[in-house]
């Protein structure tokens, strides 16, 4: 299948060039880390408080290192003329922006995935809650490129969006925040999640069916 | 089932910036084996015709057509190729990897890739970083991007830029292979091109 063969190779394009560039690649997750290891140094010894805001803590410095990530998303293919080109493909632009936010995701929000364990002990999160703060960041950081993707695909034209891409995505994050927040939470006390996680669940899908048609039409309107 | 002729059609075309007109009522029709050469200076508007007929720009009246259909309904984007200003290269990824990009977006064409890295004098730089390539070679490197995928219409805004003598004589040749295939071509140029003048429409904005 040819179109299977163009998701796959923009994948595989952007997987590379993120690691040829890994020094900026590596900036989101080493703001994560930094943020979260401040918090302890911040509060000083104070176990239960810690534990008590954990959730919370973990969750804001994942939204915010997403939001750090996402101007990347776009900016250099833009500026290149490789956008113009994934345009003019007789692909579906839609498809080949989703490969575009599959890319991101594997390297801006799997990594966060892998060292949220650490931090999460680091900051005295009880155990039996850590497989559901992995769970939350597995369905809700994806929810995150693929609704900032269309944020950056509408001020990927201007010079200085950036401000423009936080008042934009910002509010839209903030479902995302409360039901994780909640649902590590609820865990951490040792209460059922199932709700929360099947809230962030249908987020999740949904976002993927509906986020990349107005990323993709948002797109065409930037290169104009 | 009639086959219809291949032609790329503007209807009364419009273009307005900034309140200014840059051209309105513009009418050609380009058939198979020619090329469209668009003239005129600085700013009247040739990049944004061909901004137009790529479909990223709308028309402010007036239609384009591909084989008699508009362009947005008809198999226009798997018949096209376009380079524009930006050359559409990743600094850090190789010329290979480049056009394998390009490939898998679209469809095979006449030439593989090695053969057209052949053809715009680029072998045995196949693993070279795009970004330690000059800009001639660039431009070349784009360039070989309309050989491998198929397509019949090559869009070129400014083709020539940044290329020595023998980069253009080069491009020329292709361009007139191209037209030889039954392809066709719109292209802006500062420089003449040496084209047989019956293949040549000509419009000149102003």
């Amino acid at each position: 299948m040819t179109l299977t063969r163009a998701f796959l190779a923009i994948i595989r394009r952007d997987l590379v060039l993120a690691f040829r560039r890994r020094a900026e690649m590596i900036n989101p997750l080493l703001f994560f880390i930094l943020v979260i290891t401040l918090f302890p140094l911040g509060i000083g010894a104070q176990p239960n408080l810690l534990q008590a805001i954990a959730p919370g803590v973990i969750w804001v410095a994942a939204l915010l290192a997403a939001m750090l990530s996402l101007d990347g998303m776009f900016r250099s293919d833009f500026d290149d003329g490789s956008l113009e080109q994934m345009l003019l493909s007789p692909h579906p632009a839609s498809l080949l922006v989703l490969a575009k936010v599959i890319a991101h995701w594997l390297v801006t929000g799997l990594p966060l995935l892998l060292v949220a364990p650490l931090l999460a002990v680091f900051l005295g999160l009880p155990s039996h809650a850590l497989g559901v703060l992995l769970l939350t960041l597995l369905l809700g950081t994806p929810v995150l490129s693929l609704i900032g993707a269309i944020g950056v695909a509408l001020t990927v034209g201007l010079r200085r969006g950036g401000m423009i891409l936080s008042l934009l995505v910002l509010p839209l994050y903030v479902p995302v925040l409360i039901f994780a927040g909640n649902a590590v939470q609820m865990a951490a006390s040792g209460l059922p999640v199932d709700a929360q996680i099947s809230i962030l669940t249908s987020m999740l899908l949904l976002a993927l069916v509906l986020a990349p048609w107005p990323t993709a039409a948002a797109l065409k309107m930037s290169i104009h | 089932m009639t086959i219809k002729p291949v032609t790329l059609t503007g209807e009364r075309l419009s273009c307005i910036r900034d309140d200014r007109v840059l051209f309105k009522e513009l009418n050609f029709t380009l058939p198979e084996g020619q090329v469209l050469l668009l003239e005129g200076k600085n700013g009247s508007g040739k990049t944004s015709l061909l901004r137009i007929l790529c479909g990223f720009r709308e028309a402010d009246a007036g239609r384009v057509l591909w084989c008699g259909e508009e362009i947005d309904d008809s198999r226009y984007y798997a018949d096209m190729a376009y380079v524009g200003h930006l050359d559409g290269i990743k600094k850090e990824l190789t010329v290979l990897e480049n056009l394998n990009v390009s490939l898998a977006l679209g469809r095979p064409g006449r030439y593989s890739i090695f053969d057209a890295l052949e053809k715009v004098h680029l072998a045995g730089y196949d693993d070279v970083p795009a970004q330690s390539l000059s800009a001639g070679q660039k431009r070349r490197l784009s360039l070989a991007r309309l050989l491998i995928t198929h397509n019949q219409l090559w869009i070129l805004d400014e083709p020539f830029t940044s290329l020595d003598k023998a980069g253009i004589a080069l491009i020329e040749s292709l361009m007139r292979e191209h037209c030889a295939a039954g392809g066709m071509i719109v292209l802006t140029s500062h420089h003449d091109i040496d084209l047989h003048d019956a293949l040549v429409q000509r419009i000149y904005l102003s």
